[in-house]
């Protein structure tokens, strides 16, 4: 039987789950090749070579050689690690966003050059910018458009008019923004003003530009609101990964309300 | 998995029940179902005895949550070990390899996994109540998070960090970088990295012994 040569392929890699003893299971994410998942023999051991190199939200380069039903990973060299995105846990929660949208929207063995590109390219912003939350604002945009659900910002999508600056309404189910007439008759959420026009600046801007913008806790609040609802209706399911980012704001309360009820429980004692 | 008429109904079903446990595989499976086959039957009920038992008789520790057959366990109740510290695990079996290499005299936490925010794995999935009710005590002076140093290890450790950082005990967390054995040349850049960021002070006085 003729030896089966690796193929070799740079991805960025999405996720890993354990298989086995010793081993793991990737999902990698390559531009010529869509999602692969692949094992990775004896990475869970402390002095494997490969380890560091298959780690989640860092890009390399993969030799792969087919398996019985999962390709195996021969040999991986690290091309970006992106320290930042797992040093800083608030980067490492919105990089796991993007990752879950790219993993739950892929499928196997299809070319995703495009996504992928994008992908990489915002991870990279993601490792310096000042706004986290802003990249993925900014990918989430351009995510729907490459899915083909890109939101209509110009005309209502309802009655086709023109809408104005204010008094519009977003309707994620309908794909995009209704004018004020149709949203004052019950279609859509509010769509304030300034959250509007970022949506309109973010669409023509680069992710660093959006990065600059200054978003209030209200205006940031709405705008997640709508991307979210895009989002659920694009995948048909809520957003795992999410959830993380909430219960970390939540952490320090948490915290707080245990000491409270330590020393509560302290002095009753 | 599919078997030949060949094989007797009953031996099959041994081959499935191993089949399912982790790491065995169809023809390890088929190894051990034979080797029971030919044992003593005292062997066989030595071993069904002890898997029966192991799920009769075993629990969770009240306070720090390891798999025990007494509550409190024996390292909760060992008058030995220092109180002020407690050494936070994603399973049992990193409580045993802490054990082994003797390095930690202090108290466990077990949280029966870590936080995988893909996988939809969140804190209240995870054993984190037990432990911040444990930090009510007092003589807890320190934290001391042991996780794998793995993305879910990292998101685990960031959100304990944040909880037990806002109840004011201190937290460290254990070092990593590169393993006794391993070669620099073959290591990835974020472990040479935190390589040389915890990168120690070489002892002169040890170093001239």
């Amino acid at each position: 039987m003729p030896r089966i040569r690796p193929t070799r392929t740079e991805a960025i890699v999405l996720r890993q789950r354990s298989l086995g003893e010793a081993d793991r299971i990737c999902v990698l994410f390559s531009p010529t090749r869509g999602r692969i998942e692949a094992v990775a023999k004896g990475v869970r051991k402390p002095l494997s070579k490969m380890s560091g190199h298959v780690e989640p939200l860092s890009r390399g380069q993969f030799g792969l050689a087919p398996g019985r039903s999962l390709d195996i990973i021969t040999d991986a060299q690290t091309l970006d690690s992106w320290p930042e995105l797992h040093d800083d846990v608030v980067r490492m929660t919105e990089a796991l966003a993007l990752s879950e949208l790219v993993d739950r929207s892929t499928d196997i063995d299809v070319a995703a050059g495009p996504l992928y590109q994008l992908l990489r390219h915002s991870f990279d912003a993601l490792a310096v910018t000042p706004s986290p939350k802003a990249i993925r604002w900014w990918f989430t945009l351009r995510f729907l458009d490459q899915q083909g659900y890109r939101p209509e910002l110009s005309a209502c999508v309802r009655c086709r008019s023109e809408v104005g600056p204010e008094g519009n309404g977003y309707a994620a189910g309908e794909g995009g923004v209704v004018c004020q007439r149709c949203y004052e008759s019950g279609i859509g959420q509010r769509l304030s003003s300034p959250v509007f026009r970022l949506l309109r600046y973010m669409r023509r801007s680069s992710c660093e530009a959006t990065a600059q913008v200054r978003v209030d806790a209200d205006a940031s609040a709405e705008l997640e609101r709508h991307l979210r609802s895009s989002l659920e209706q694009t995948l048909d399911s809520r957003l795992r990964s999410r959830s993380f980012a909430e219960d970390l704001a939540r952490a320090e309360t948490i915290g707080r309300s245990a000491a409270l009820a330590a020393t509560a429980k302290e002095r009753e004692e | 998995m599919q078997r030949s008429a060949a094989t007797a109904p009953t031996i099959a079903r041994l081959i499935d029940a191993f089949h399912r446990l982790p790491g065995i595989g169809p023809k390890s499976a088929q190894r051990l179902a034979y080797h029971v086959l030919r044992a003593p039957r005292s062997e066989a009920e030595a071993l069904a005895e002890a898997l029966l038992d192991v799920k009769d008789s075993t629990r969770l520790c009240g306070l720090c949550q390891n798999i025990t057959d007494a509550d409190p366990c024996a390292i909760c109740m060992d008058p030995q070990r220092s109180d002020a510290t407690i050494c936070v695990v994603e399973e049992p079996l990193d409580v045993a390899a802490i054990e082994r290499a003797g390095v930690h005299r202090g108290r466990y936490h077990v949280l029966h996994g870590a936080i995988s925010p893909m996988d939809g794995v969140g804190p209240e999935d995870l054993k984190v109540r037990e432990l911040l009710g444990r930090l009510g005590d007092t003589s807890v002076e320190e934290i001391i998070l042991a996780m794998n140093p793995n993305l879910e290890g990292e998101a685990t450790a960031a959100y304990l960090s944040r909880v037990i950082g806002a109840m004011g005990v201190r937290i460290t967390r254990i070092a990593h970088g590169l393993p006794v054995g391993a070669d620099v040349e073959y290591a990835d850049e974020r472990t040479l990295r935190a390589a040389m960021t915890h990168r120690v002070e070489i002892d002169r006085q040890a170093g001239a012994d």
